[in-house]
């Protein structure tokens, strides 16, 4: 299955039943699946006027209690900014998709990892976060996609899946699990208000008391998804000299490097962030404690690094490769590493 | 002696913000009478806008939505096909309607969305203190349009029902006003005539109602309304705009 | 003719006047005797037996202030 289809695919089994989206390459497949699918499921698929309008589709059906869900890439996903914006502090839970691509402006259609400031930090107005899942192949597109369902139900929060264009485009074997049924209580959805008093979904707050309330609401909610949902991946980093850090397909291709530079003798590992919000920083404060050199592999002009530093503290020297245009091959990384096993004499 | 007017059901007890002599309310309370009348407050959902009317959820009595500037109607959109049984209704003022959400306004009534659209068209920003509006008459001035609204500067004013008007999707577009009793009465049965269209599954629908802000048009509350008479009705004809019967 | 009885909830009149104007039997006045909880003069039945409960201050008044009865 491409990467694009098993998640949406992910996404009817999880029991997405709207869909509100624009064409945008890479991720259109994800729009078109799901034109196929969804109709016959007695679901909604609707392609709006705008990124604007579609986000704001997801702000009206999440608000039904409904499962839905957009997707985009790096132009639209900036254009939904303001629509996330509401959902969080509505505490909406959706999915929205970012199959990324190459920036600034009109950038390129080439797979990218530029927008990771954007996704990490909120994106839009205001104070928030949003859940961000990395995958790294096609099994984890479905896989993740269910489980970010749940976790926005959980949370009732938005959860973003960002993933390189490579990853919509990448043609793997699937297994479908089907998840356990779980249910929340979703009384807050607005469905008319037969049986019960009215409900408001809002998110003016004029007032100074309620606004700074919403926000320590929202912060503790954040605290908690930091305490209970970081996620990462280590491969080899017990005996490392040097960790290499990278997340989505880049994790893939890094981890073929890393096994190349074991046999000419470089005690290298890898760390590959899952959840690059919140960020697995106790992974890195713990190869903090062993390592001599982490390498930040990105395929950007350096911005995960930012998290990475944070993290270790200045404990470890933390140095970048990055590119974009072209993902990184497993050859130049290899490359890189030897270079600096070099000057650091390890 | 039997009672003849009172609260509707579909307000709540809260009094409305507005200034004195908005007629906001009205619009707010002849709305509400037509959902009690046909009987559908507990299956309506009301969409609010970014305006005057932005605390709209806090006097509708029935479950409400506040909306992002202008995107009221993608909302509804949305909810109405998730929920087709729903009845949904956005409340838009000019600067949300006809400006920032000018995009959301004409697709929804070009794909023909079975929603019902209350357009409140009173010439200026009201809440962020009289700015031009995209429906500010010629020569009319407003605290960004301090020399007058010309044609060759700022443009022409938006004639938002006849846009929509001729939208394929649009099945019921009338623009009424509320500036005497019996504009207020024809108001009325414009908005239940729009929310039946909508029932039957017809199409869009969208009243028009030209309204007062006597605060930022500087005018008492009468006067206001004579304003409206004299300078808004001449340029935005009052009247049904497009009937559709069937589906 | 019919007769009227009409009601106010004083504490939401902001005594924009409009009820006033509209009267065709003028039979309403600010009460510049009484301030409410908004701070304004509100509405009051001047003449009792004029009403003719046919609604139309109801109708203008947009703060819902106005309860109307008729024979």
């Amino acid at each position: 299955m491409k990467g694009n289809e098993a998640l949406a695919e992910g996404a009817i089994i999880a029991g997405c039943r709207g869909f509100f989206g624009y064409p945008i390459t890479p991720s259109s497949e994800i729009a078109e699946y799901m034109a196929r699918k969804l109709p016959g499921l007695g679901g909604v698929f609707f392609q709006a006027e705008s990124e604007l309008a579609a986000i704001n589709m997801v702000y009206g059906g999440s608000s039904t209690g409904k499962r839905v869900m957009t997707a985009s890439s790096g132009p639209g996903i900036s254009l939904k900014q303001e629509g996330i914006s509401f959902i969080a502090e509505a505490e909406l839970p959706c999915l929205i998709v970012n199959v990324s691509r190459g920036g600034p402006g009109l950038g390129g259609i080439q797979p990218s990892q530029a927008d990771y400031f954007q996704a990490t930090r909120g994106g839009g107005h205001g104070d928030y976060r949003l859940i961000v899942l990395a995958p790294s192949g096609a099994q984890e597109m479905m896989d993740y996609t269910i489980e970010a369902f749940d976790l926005a139900d959980r949370y009732r929060t938005p959860v973003m899946i960002m993933a390189e264009g490579t990853l919509g485009n990448i043609m793997e074997p699937i297994i479908v699990r089907k998840p356990e049924e779980k249910s929340y209580d979703k009384s807050w959805a607005i469905t008319g208000c037969k049986g019960r008093k009215p409900n408001i979904i809002n998110t003016l707050h004029l007032s100074s008391e309620v606004l700074e309330e919403r926000n320590r609401h929202l912060a503790a909610k954040y605290k908690l998804i930091e305490q209970n949902e970081k996620r990462a991946e280590t491969f080899l980093t017990e005996d490392a000299d040097i960790i290499v850090v990278a997340f989505g397909l880049m994790a893939r291709i890094v981890k073929k490097s890393v096994m190349e530079a074991r046999k000419k003798g470089i005690k290298a590992g890898l760390i590959r962030p899952i959840t690059l919000w919140p960020f697995p920083d106790e992974h890195f404060k713990k190869a903090a404690e062993t390592v001599r050199l982490i390498l930040s592999v990105e395929i950007n002009m350096g911005q995960m690094i930012e998290d990475i530093r944070l993290s270790v503290n200045g404990k470890v020297p933390v140095e970048f490769y990055g590119r974009i245009g072209f993902t990184p091959n497993p050859e130049e990384i290899t490359k890189q590493l030897l270079l600096l096993a070099e000057r650091e004499g390890f | 002696m039997k009672t003849v007017f009172k609260k509707p059901e579909s307000l709540t007890d809260a009094k409305f913000h507005y200034c004195p002599g908005c007629t906001h309310g009205i619009v707010h309370r002849l709305m509400a009478e037509c959902m009690d009348e046909l009987n559908i407050r507990e299956s309506t959902i009301g969409i609010c806008p970014v305006g005057c009317s932005v605390l709209a959820y806090d006097y509708f009595n029935c479950d409400m939505l506040e909306a992002a500037h202008g995107r009221a109607p993608a909302i509804a959109a949305a909810i109405k096909r998730l929920m087709p049984d729903r009845t949904l209704f956005t409340y838009q003022g000019d600067g949300d309607l006809a400006s920032i959400g000018m995009g959301e306004i004409v697709h929804a009534s070009v794909r023909g969305e079975k929603i019902t659209v209350i357009f409140i068209n009173n010439t200026v920003y009201g809440m962020t203190g009289g700015q031009m509006a995209p429906t500010t008459l010629l020569g009319q001035v407003t605290t960004t349009s301090p020399y007058g609204r010309s044609k060759d500067n700022e443009g022409y004013p938006a004639k938002m029902a006849e846009l929509l008007a001729q939208n394929e999707g649009s099945a019921y577009i009338c623009r009424t006003a509320v500036n005497n009793p019996s504009n207020v009465i024809k108001t009325k049965k414009a908005i239940k005539k729009a929310l039946q269209t909508q029932i039957k599954g017809v199409g869009f629908s969208m009243v028009e109602v030209l309204s007062t802000c006597p605060t930022n048009w500087g005018l008492s509350p009468l006067d206001s309304m004579k304003w409206l008479e004299d300078n808004m009705i001449p340029y935005y004809p009052l009247g049904e705009l497009k009937v559709k019967e069937d589906k | 003719m019919a007769k009227g009885r009409v009601s106010f909830f004083i504490d939401r009149c902001k005594a924009c006047g409009l009820c006033i104007e509209f009267c065709p039997k003028d039979v309403l006045a600010f009460d510049t005797d009484t301030i409410n909880i908004l701070g304004y003069h509100p509405v009051a039945l001047i003449k009792t037996d004029g009403c003719t409960g046919c609604g139309i201050c109801a109708l203008m008044c947009p703060d819902l202030v106005i309860e109307v009865e008729r024979e």
